[in-house]
């Protein structure tokens, strides 16, 4: 593999390398901050932007609150993709190489909606991973797992007119990183999300249930609320599962919209 | 106009998008909303900066915005590029200074308003996406009649609009934290 520019890989380690019972303290008493914030009226988004468990966030995080704006027209409409951009077989992450990728095959299922639970149409899922044992095939990996040489890690697709999707890949391995000391985080699927309109573009992960890491991991946890962070977690669905074959979970998406996405159907191109 | 109804779905928080992003969201001519040097074309740079005024080496940029006739885009193709389909949309990484780089037209005014790039950034070591806006500095008159901008600070304010360059560019930098800290905004 090339190598890039020269990787900051300084950049990727705390300085303090905290104890992860520090780590999960702070943790613990944002969450009772932000729940008292709430409690007196306060109006907090659901995923934190100053939250310092999540050590290289401390720089990188906005001082001031969002000014609320009404969207322009440009806002409310959403980039458009469609088949020409994506072909079908890159839903499926096990068949990009020519052998089968170890691991424990699956598939993630769901629907893509809006705030009043209307079909996302025709929009761009995009994926990625590290593979069955926690190994992402970035450069700057530097996890010393084994690479499957049968296995990438990046899948795209567009919803269809239910808005469903469908993804066939690789249970990914729990990952360890420097945020502090003996930092793992829980085993997750990077999913970009476009909206029908560009004020509803997210970028989020999703989790496998009953994760023993979620209590201890600063990135999950950036979602104060529990209600939160469960959405993120995938449900096992045994009617996904295919006899013989792979693993079944479901994973829906509900896009935020303000009130200018919602459309009266006529008005909607 | 009816009124609208109320929200019946919780929707799903964002998280960041960590260090690993490349091979998962990069494509070809991702940045290259318009084919280089064809005729209208322009580059639009800038750079991402942390609250020290570091550079920010694993970020990424993406806009969307109107055409030079101020006709929203809704051709497919933003993916896989023709080389001549207007689609509105770039992603651009930032590299080891914190710099992107997209290949666009400027944005046309929509509905008489001040032309603007709607801007998403993403980043390792931020929780959740960032939206914010980069508004052309040429039209004076469009830019203080806009109520948004009118309702901020001058400093504020500058945060927002770009600088043209030499060539007929624009230059415009994003700064996460700090004195000039960009305006983000929310809808």
């Amino acid at each position: 593999m090339t190598e890039t520019a020269a990787a900051p890989e300084s950049l990727l380690a705390a300085p303090d390398q905290a104890s992860q019972r520090q780590i999960t303290q702070e943790i613990v008493d944002l969450h009772a901050e932000y729940a008292r914030r709430e409690a007196a009226g306060e109006t907090l988004r659901q995923t934190i932007y100053d939250f310092p468990p999540y050590r290289s966030s401390v720089l990188r995080h906005p001082t001031k609150n969002p000014k609320l704006v009404d969207p322009e027209t440009i806002e409310l409409f959403s980039p458009a993709f469609g088949q020409r951009d994506v072909a079908a077989i890159e839903a499926d992450l096990t068949l990009q190489h020519a052998g089968e990728p170890l691991g424990e095959r699956i598939t993630v299922r769901g629907r893509l909606t809006d705030s009043w639970g209307r079909p996302v149409r025709n929009q761009l899922i995009e994926v990625w991973q590290a593979n069955s044992a926690g190994r992402y095939i970035h450069q700057r990996d530097q996890h010393p797992a084994p690479l499957d040489p049968n296995f990438t890690g990046a899948g795209r697709t567009i919803t269809d007119d239910q808005g469903e999707y469908l993804f066939t890949t690789i249970k990914p391995g729990p990952y360890p990183w420097r945020n502090h000391v003996n930092a793992w985080r829980p085993a997750h699927i990077h999913f970009s999300i476009f909206g029908s309109s560009f004020t509803q573009r997210i970028v989020t992960q999703m989790y496998f249930p009953n994760d023993p890491l979620f209590a201890l991991d600063p990135i999950y946890n950036s979602i104060w609320r529990q209600k939160d962070r469960d959405s993120l977690i995938a449900a096992y669905d045994h009617d996904l599962t295919k006899p013989e074959f792979s693993m079944g979970y479901r994973f829906d998406i509900v896009v935020d919209g303000p009130d200018a996405t919602w459309f009266e159907p006529e008005d909607h191109e | 106009m009816t009124a609208v109804p109320p929200k019946t779905h919780r929707p799903t928080p964002g998280q960041t998008v960590g260090p690993f992003f490349h091979f998962g969201v990069g494509y070809d001519k991702q940045h290259e909303v318009v084919h280089p040097y064809s005729p209208g074309a322009i580059l639009l740079t800038g750079r991402v900066l942390d609250g020290a005024g570091q550079p920010v080496p694993d970020s990424f940029v993406e806009i969307f915005s109107a055409d030079s006739d101020g006709s929203v885009p809704r051709a497919r193709g933003a993916r896989k590029r023709d080389d001549h389909t207007f689609t509105g949309f770039g992603r651009a990484w930032t590299d080891d200074e914190g710099r992107f780089e997209f290949w666009t037209r400027n944005p046309g005014a929509v509905d008489g308003k001040a032309p603007f790039f709607a801007t998403i950034v993403f980043a390792r070591g931020l929780p959740d996406k960032l939206h914010t806006r980069i508004y052309p500095p040429d039209d004076e008159t469009a830019l203080a009649a806009d109520p948004f901008l009118a309702s901020l600070e001058p400093e504020e304010r500058a945060t927002l609009v770009a600088t043209r360059t030499p060539d007929g560019g624009l230059h415009h930098d994003i700064r996460l934290q700090g004195e000039k800290e960009t305006v983000f905004i929310a809808f």
